[in-house]
């Protein structure tokens, strides 16, 4: 099996490793650099449960191998929130929605919402709802989901 | 009861932020595959290509000889711990279920070999390796095919995994139907459903010697993971530590242990070293144990004014090879009229084996109820043009009619689905609806709307022993925070917040400074965690109890200390107050560490520490009800459906926090969204499932799932603290609510029926355009008015010895068991034997009682009426060998249960 060394910044820091071309980059993030914040739901791109950012992208990790983010700069959902644990304005919003009930599909939709939500202007609600449509939640039938991100929206009032 | 502590703000029934959200939003979780344990190894699965057939042999050199792979083992490899994998009610089953395959496949994915290696991939790779000679047989994957085709389990008698109701018509309860004034009849085939929980089954277990166990899993109870694999290894329960914090859903999957788990767990034993399994979503979608596939006949009687006269169900329901519990689904016969004015009621309810994998539970588990009866009473609303809300009206049990009793031995104190219907018509103008859809046929759209109720038994506590009691263990420490230890247990239900809200506001103390804990059997005791919709219910008493307790505890302490006495004490904030004298007052750490530290200060006699336990049995049973209401639109040239509104009229009881209730109704009616317009877990001819990935197994989107709109009735239960269960009834309610919206769009076409789901565009465009589209119906669905294939006779009983000159010896005592479907019952019975006369009496918890029957060479046979739960005649069928006997007992509607007994040595 092919052995590649990869440089990966994650949250921040700088990671160095040996990696089999075969190793998606989900279980490089959860089982090589430890964050389990990433979470695997289904292995082919349709739950976004693995979503994390890379380079400035909501990326679906497990459609990714490890040797593919070599050289670039990844957060995860561990790395959203300020080190005095100060959460991201989208943790805070799907907390004081109710929009997480298990908790397992929650870090894909933070990491999705993240990333379209950090530009200097804010997009439509009808952008942050069409992404989410990505997202699977078995849980929660989506209404937190869906008020957190029409708060988080350019326009809060926006009809969905 | 003391009552809440005055003062303190009030936490029950506020929308708190939830305790377990900011590790869930951080990342900081931990889920089963966030633990690694040193020296851990990863194991995967070698299964079934073929849905039947015998293993001639299997070769797993090659996989054994891949670099990194530690081990490759079998069913022959397991075979020494004799592995006994019972039901949920910790019964045996009468087939053998191994956890890996032993000589015999019976469904695609069945386990065969297990590789255990250094990481998943190459546990993986070397799984494509093992090479298995199968000699493959013609599988029975339909009903109708587990109806005429072979065993699915040879030594099995028939197909039948469990049957209730009565077997034979009833010429009373026909007679009447066929002469009823109005007779709608009506069939349904329900899908195949994946409980698709978004996380997959999994489990890490580090045996330490040969009896002791730390294993994490994800479950729906650690204290039932750690009781069940006790029984499953003979291991003591306190040896095996069961740890599972974070779950990420369940909704019926993981509510036990079963073949793959049990099979790392024997593994992990076999070899002492840490293993893990993680299911993928390839295995979850098509090897674990699925849920509903069902299918029912139902016929309803009317007289000409729209009162229901009588009804009949004829219904099977799919159990795969291996269900977690053989099941004729009794439940939602019992149910299936309960909040009705029902006269004539009869049933004949069969469980099927198949070469498919087993049934495992669903949210709901009995919710066909619900569908058959609701989009039932619409098509006969149609038909007898009386409008669909009153001829609810006219049939269902209102406040008024109660207490009373069902036919079928349900008691009702307080049910409310006519309430909430009446709460729900404040929300929904149906006129002006009916004057739009009207306005919107004129411009060929087609609008309908659907309206309907139910009740739900929820923590039902009787008859089935592993769900009848909750335990809370409340401390509050020597810091004056409190910490309570729970056998509540969360895959998303937030109880981490819900019960934290009930002890605080109960002790008087602050939110935040309850910590629950529910995540370790070897902290706190046992309870089945989430199950039948109990948690609020079970746990919340049991909290209120204990709570109850400690403020007990604490007043007199307090009392003592202060100079007051106990009855103007008051914890407010976590401080101590005593009314009037507002000199005296001390916090909860002073009082805490006085009480922990110097005992001597306490009142004499006492015992130190602030500590409390109180195991809690909630009623027998306590109903929720409700009524809902969906509007949709359907695109008649798409066959798309898109709902426009959704309006929920709950009522259940005291809500602890109204968002966590609305969260639950709402995830279970986005799966009942699912389940009538998406999914389906289907298996083609061979038995081999044709949704194995979620590109072709379709869950609801945020696009699919509108907002939804609440009422909360709120009328106290008669448990602790007012509270109703409320996990399951959107999951239930949901389905026939939208079905009903949409038959009522399509009834300028003509009627949904047969009904099968889902309902897909192909589907809704066979009724809008009357041609078939979407294939011919599976051979195995039941059509309206034909009459069911004949039945296959369940459980005859052995064959009587010929009488012999040398009877065995009948006179004595016995010790029997008897495998009920919801636990086992023992009992004695001191039989005598006279000639071809037996007399005996029986002696159980319930009080001795005699009988006479019969003696036929070693077939004993008697009959026994019993008036618990209902009042039944138990037909007894026994045979006599030696000191050891045999044999079934039927139960009336409850089916067939067998029996087993030793003659006790007097
Ligand atoms: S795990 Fe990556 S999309 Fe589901
Ligand atoms: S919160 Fe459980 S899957 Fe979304």
């Amino acid at each position: 099996m092919s052995q590649h060394n990869i440089q990966v910044t994650v949250n921040g820091r700088l990671h160095t490793a040996t990696v089999e071309g075969r190793l998606t980059l989900s279980d490089f993030l959860r089982v090589e650099a430890g964050y389990t914040g990433v979470h695997i739901g289904c292995e082919h791109g349709v739950c976004g449960a693995c979503t994390v950012i890379v380079d400035g992208q909501a990326v679906r990790s497990c459609l990714m191998l490890a040797v593919q983010a070599d050289g670039s700069s990844i957060t995860t959902v561990e790395g959203l929130t300020a080190p005095d644990g100060t959460l991201h304005p989208v943790q805070q919003a799907l907390r004081d929605e109710h929009a997480l009930q298990c908790g397992f599909c929650t870090p894909g939709v933070v990491m999705t919402l993240a990333a379209l939500t950090s530009g200097a202007s804010k997009p439509a609600a009808r952008t942050l709802l069409d992404a989410l449509s990505g997202h699977v939640c078995r849980c929660t039938g989506y209404q937190g989901i869906r008020r957190a991100a029409i708060k988080l929206a350019g326009e809060p009032g926006a009809k969905k | 009861m003391s009552a809440p502590q005055a003062g303190t703000p009030s936490y029950i029934g506020r929308r708190m932020p939830r305790a377990e959200d900011t590790r869930l939003l951080t990342g900081r979780g931990v889920f089963v595959d966030d633990i690694a344990l040193p020296g851990m190894l990863h194991v995967a699965f070698a299964r079934s290509p073929i849905a039947r057939g015998r293993i001639r042999s299997i070769d797993t050199s090659a996989a054994r000889e891949l670099p990194g792979v530690h081990a490759v083992l079998t069913a022959r490899d397991l075979a020494r711990f004799n592995i006994d994998l019972i039901s949920f009610f910790l019964v045996s089953p009468s087939i053998r279920i191994p956890p890996l395959a032993e000589d015999r496949v019976l469904y695609v994915g069945d386990p065969v070999a297990m590789i255990i290696a250094q990481d998943r991939y190459l546990a993986e790779d070397a799984a494509g390796l093992v090479t298995v000679d199968y000699e493959e047989e013609d599988p029975v994957v339909t009903i109708a095919d587990a109806r005429r085709g072979s065993l699915v389990h040879a030594g099995s008698e028939s197909n039948v995994a469990a049957a209730s109701g009565a077997e034979e018509p009833d010429e009373d309860l026909e007679a009447l139907l066929t002469s009823a004034p109005c007779l709608v009849r009506h069939t349904i085939r329900h899908q195949r459903i994946a409980q698709s929980p978004m996380e997959t089954r999994g489990v890490v277990v580090a045996a330490h010697g040969e009896s002791e166990l730390t294993v994490y899993i994800s479950c729906q109870s650690p204290q039932m993971a750690a009781r069940y694999l006790s029984m499953a290894f003979g291991i003591p329960q306190t040896g095996i530590r069961v740890i599972s914090k974070d779950v990420g859903g369940s909704f019926g999957l993981k509510v036990q242990p079963w073949r793959e788990e049990i099979a790392v767990v024997a593994a992990g034993r076999l070899l002492a070293r840490p293993l893990k399994w993680i299911e993928d979503r390839h295995e979850n979608l098509s090897a674990s144990n699925l849920a509903r596939e069902q299918e029912i006949a139902l016929r309803i009687a009317f007289d000409e004014a729209g009162s229901i006269l009588g009804s009949h169900v004829d219904y099977d329901l799919n159990n795969g090879a291996y269900p977690h519990g053989p099941d004729s689904n009794l439940a939602a016969m019992m149910f299936f009229w309960a909040a009705h004015r029902m006269p004539a009621f009869g049933f004949r309810a069969r469980g099927w084996y198949t070469n498919t994998p087993g049934l495992g539970a669903y949210r709901g588990p009995w919710a066909i109820e619900s569908l058959a009866r609701e989009t039932a009473l619409d098509i006969a609303a149609r038909r007898l043009g009386i409008d669909p809300i009153e001829l609810r009206r006219r049939n269902l049990i209102t406040k008024a009619d109660q207490p009373l009793t069902t036919p079928l031995g349900i008691r009702l104190e307080d049910i409310t689905p006519a309430e909430c219907l009446d709460l729900l018509l404040q929300k929904v103008d149906v006129p002006a609806f009916r004057a739009e859809q009207a306005a919107a046929r004129a411009e060929g759209r087609y609008l309908g709307l659907g309206i309907t109720t139910y009740i739900e038994p929820t923590a039902g506590s009787a008859g089935i022993s592993v769900l009848s009691t909750d335990v809370a263990q409340l401390r509050i420490e020597p810091t004056g925070k409190v910490s309570a230890v729970l056998s509540t247990h969360s895959q998303g239900h937030g109880t981490q917040t819900t019960m934290a809200q009930v002890i605080a506001e109960r002790l008087g103390v602050a939110f935040e400074d309850v910590t629950v804990y529910e995540d370790d059997s070897s902290r706190g005791g046992f309870g089945a965690g989430a199950s039948g919709s109990r948690q609020a219910v079970a746990g919340g008493g049991a909290s209120i109890k204990a709570a109850d307790l400690l403020v007990d505890k604490v007043r007199r302490i307090a009392a003592h200390l202060l100079g007051a006495d106990p009855a103007h004490v008051r914890i407010q904030s976590g401080r101590i107050h005593v009314d009037g004298a507002g000199e005296k007052t001390c916090s909860l750490r002073e009082l805490a560490e006085i009480a922990y530290g110097e005992p001597e200060r306490l009142p004499a006699g006492m015992e130190a520490g602030l500590e409390a336990q109180y195991r809690y049995r909630p009623p027998p049973v306590t109903f929720t009800s409700a009524a809902h209401a969906c509007i949709v639109e359907v695109d008649p040239d798409t066959g798309f459906v898109k709902i426009r509104r959704w309006v929920c009229s709950e009522d259940c009881g005291v809500m602890i926090n109204p968002a966590v209730v609305e969260g639950q109704i709402a995830g279970g009616v986005a799966q009942a969204i699912g389940t009538v317009l998406l999914e389906e877990a289907g298996f083609d001819a061979r038995g081999n499932p044709i949704a194995v990935t979620y590109k072709d197994y379709l869950l609801p989107a945020i696009s699919d799932v509108p907002d939804f709109e609440y009422v909360h009735a709120s009328t106290p239960s008669q448990a602790e603290g007012g509270f109703r269960g409320v996990g399951e009834g959107g999951c239930i309610i949901g389905p026939p609510t939208l079905v009903n919206a949409i038959a009522d769009a399509l009834s300028p076409f003509g009627e949904l029926a047969p009904l099968e789901l889902p309902l897909t565009p192909a589907r809704i465009l066979e009724v809008i355009e009357k041609r078939p589209l979407s294939g011919a119906s599976p051979a195995s669905s039941p059509q309206a008015g034909q009459p069911s294939p004949p039945s296959v006779p369940h459980s005859p009983p052995p064959p009587v010895e010929k009488p012999t000159g040398t009877r065995p010896t009948i006179d004595g005592l016995w010790k029997m068991v008897l495998a009920t479907p919801m636990g086992l019952q023992q009992f004695t019975a001191r039989l005598a034997a006279n000639a071809d006369l037996l007399t005996g009496t029986l002696q159980s918890e319930m009080g001795s009682q005699d009988f006479t029957g019969t003696i036929e060479g070693n077939a004993l046979r008697w009959d026994l009426k019993v008036s618990k739960p209902m009042p039944l005649t138990l037909k007894y069928d026994v045979r006599i060998e030696g000191d050891r006997l045999t044999g079934k007992v039927k139960m009336g509607l409850f089916g067939t249960a067998k029996l087993t007994g030793e003659r006790v040595p007097e």
